[in-house]
């Protein structure tokens, strides 16, 4: 399938960055990009003007490392100036190599994994202690899930019945040093999830009807947490970065690849 | 002295409804009226303290007041990257409650004793840590812990400790009180040392020295200038504490004394669990025993630095005991 203009759009944003601050988590970025594209275009509320707005949806996103896809998203949505894409992980930058809650509409700091999903836990559980009827979404990462605080908060969520929270799962299947089968297999993973007490969807995280679909019809279940695990492809988008371990993390970028990547953006 | 923190947890909790409580898998019955009286706002979620930490932040990122409880070693050493990431890099209002600092836990041996909890959380940017003497200023800590700014960890003794301060003395957090007055030498303590300091400060002074003592609860942030200003008029200086002595108050104390840069010499001594693993069972005071962390010892190095501090004893003055 390929990606439309909006999508190709917010992956130039990631090269931009990456050009900038000549480094960055590419690969686990450009799996983001449409579930954060849909989530922010379509699912969320927000106000860009208000970031602690108390009546907006939370998302955090608890694979910090994919915050290039998300400080797209943000700057698009003008959370703050684009101008600061170009000052990436610079020392006079307001963005680093993982989001921090200094940045106007980053709901925590992360970076190291496995915190998100027991913090989504404490926002859920306070809407509801509130009765307000905002919703909180976690974006984990595939490889996160070997992580045994999400488990502890799989299990919590499930017990607490938290409809209003959703976890989003970005399965790319790699992770830093293979795949995820070859590292920690997280199959039967969709099992997993529905034996924590969740109600389960699979989708394809590039498809925008198929996300869009997803996340404006939740909970899955009524009573039960929910889990959209987006079935993704590592790099998506790039051709050289897609599925290559070697783009997980990316430095050492020529000013000639990063042409060529704007060039392969462009045509799409 | 645990009992009152709960207690003040439930009494807080019925003034206020900003106030959250989070049990791990606590002994049965723990906070029942608070459970029975207040569901909404009481969790018992599991031997999962990863995931305890991450929702009192949650919680407290929106603005509630959450108090955790469980033993001290899994509030410190078990989740410490939570408690860097999710409450003090968040600066989140959660007040930890550490059962059994120090060596509460001596039968239950080394894996349950909160020997490091002090030195643990004081690498942290913006933890606020307090040991308090007694049950008395739990009371008081606790009515402060409501409305400071961002994390705490409160060590909670064992329960039925001496009372050793008054009920109408004042507390803040942050704040060193002075207990006794003297110029021969300084006696600090936190937690429940104080009562080995005061009792040795009585002993000296049959002996004719004048030995004031310092309690300091709370070891972040430090008092530095109430304990430099104490410092500064005596020769000698002693820390007790039931912690090891690498990077508790005598840690802290001794690199506060240093960069004071005194011109006249100073005698120092911490007196704490020296750098092992415990290796005993026992009871809490039999280790503590074992290590010197008594009024005893406290009296016996005191005698022989002030001792050595008395020119007409001839000893050379760099000398150091202990």
């Amino acid at each position: 399938m390929k990606l439309d203009k909006r999508s190709r759009d917010l992956r130039k944003m990631i090269v931009k960055m990456l050009q900038a601050g000549g480094r960055g988590h590419v690969g686990s970025a450009l799996s983001l990009v449409e579930i954060l594209r849909v989530l922010y275009d379509d699912v969320l509320r927000f106000d860009a003007g208000n970031p602690r707005w108390p009546q907006r949806d939370r998302c955090v996103l608890s694979k910090g490392h994919g915050c290039l896809a998300l400080y797209a998203i943000l700057a698009d949505k003008k959370f703050f100036s684009e101008t600061e894409l170009l000052k990436f992980s610079k020392t006079d930058g307001l963005l680093g190599g993982h989001p921090e809650i200094k940045v106007p509409g980053v709901e925590a700091s992360t970076g190291s994994l496995g915190h998100g999903l027991p913090i989504g836990v404490g926002l859920a559980i306070n809407a509801r202690y509130e009765r307000a009827d905002h919703r909180v979404f976690v974006i984990v990462g595939d490889g996160e899930c070997n992580e045994g605080s999400v488990w502890e908060a799989a299990l919590c969520a499930g017990k607490h019945r938290l409809s209003n929270l959703t976890v989003v799962v970005d399965y790319n299947k790699h992770q830093s040093y293979a795949t995820t089968f070859e590292v920690q297999d997280l199959e039967p993973f969709a099992d997993k999830w529905k034996a924590f007490g969740f109600g389960v969807q699979e989708i394809d995280g590039h498809n925008i009807e198929e996300l869009r679909h997803a996340f404006t019809r939740l909970p899955i279940e009524d009573q039960k947490p929910s889990v959209v695990i987006c079935h993704t492809v590592k790099g998506k988008g790039i051709s050289r970065a897609e599925n290559n371990l070697h783009w997980h993390h990316k430095n050492k970028v020529t000013e000639e690849e990063i042409q060529s990547l704007f060039e392969e953006l462009e045509v799409g | 002295m645990r009992k009152t923190s709960l207690d003040m947890v439930y009494e807080l909790a019925k003034q206020d409804k900003r106030i959250f409580f989070i049990g791990s898998d606590l002994g049965v019955g723990t906070l029942q009226n608070f459970k029975e009286e207040m569901p909404d706002r009481f969790f018992m979620e599991g031997i999962s303290e990863a995931n305890i930490i991450g929702m009192a932040a949650g919680l407290a990122m929106e603005g509630k007041i959450v108090y955790v409880n469980t033993i001290a070693t899994f509030l410190t050493r078990r989740v410490f990257e939570q408690v860097v990431i999710d409450l003090c890099m968040h600066r989140v209002n959660v007040r930890l409650l550490g059962n059994g600092g120090g060596l509460v836990y001596a039968p239950l041996g080394p894996t349950h004793e909160a020997i490091d909890d002090l030195a643990i959380l004081r690498a942290i940017p913006h933890m606020t840590i307090v040991a308090p003497a007694d049950a008395n200023e739990m009371r008081r800590l606790m009515l402060k812990s409501v409305d400071y700014p961002g994390p705490i960890y409160i060590r909670i003794a064992k329960g039925f400790e001496p009372v050793v301060t008054g009920e109408e003395v004042s507390f803040d957090i942050g704040k060193a009180f002075p207990m006794r007055e003297g110029t021969d030498a300084l006696i600090m303590t936190t937690g429940v040392t104080l009562r080995n300091g005061l009792e040795a400060s009585d002993q000296l002074a049959r002996q004719g020295l004048k030995v004031s003592v310092l309690h300091v609860p709370t070891l972040k942030p430090l008092d530095q200038s109430t304990i430099l200003k104490y410092a500064a008029k005596v020769p000698v200086i002693v820390t007790i504490e039931e912690h090891t002595i690498i990077g508790g108050l005598g840690g802290a104390v001794a690199e506060l004394l240093m960069e004071a840069n005194f011109s006249a010499p100073k005698r120092f001594k911490r007196i704490g669990i020296p750098d092992v693993f415990p290796e005993k069972y026992g009871s809490q005071s039999s280790l503590m025993a074992e290590y010197g962390i008594t009024t005893d010892n406290l009296v016996k190095v005191i005698t022989q630095f002030t001792q050595v501090n008395d020119p007409a004893k001839g000893c050379a003055p760099s000398r150091m005991w202990g």
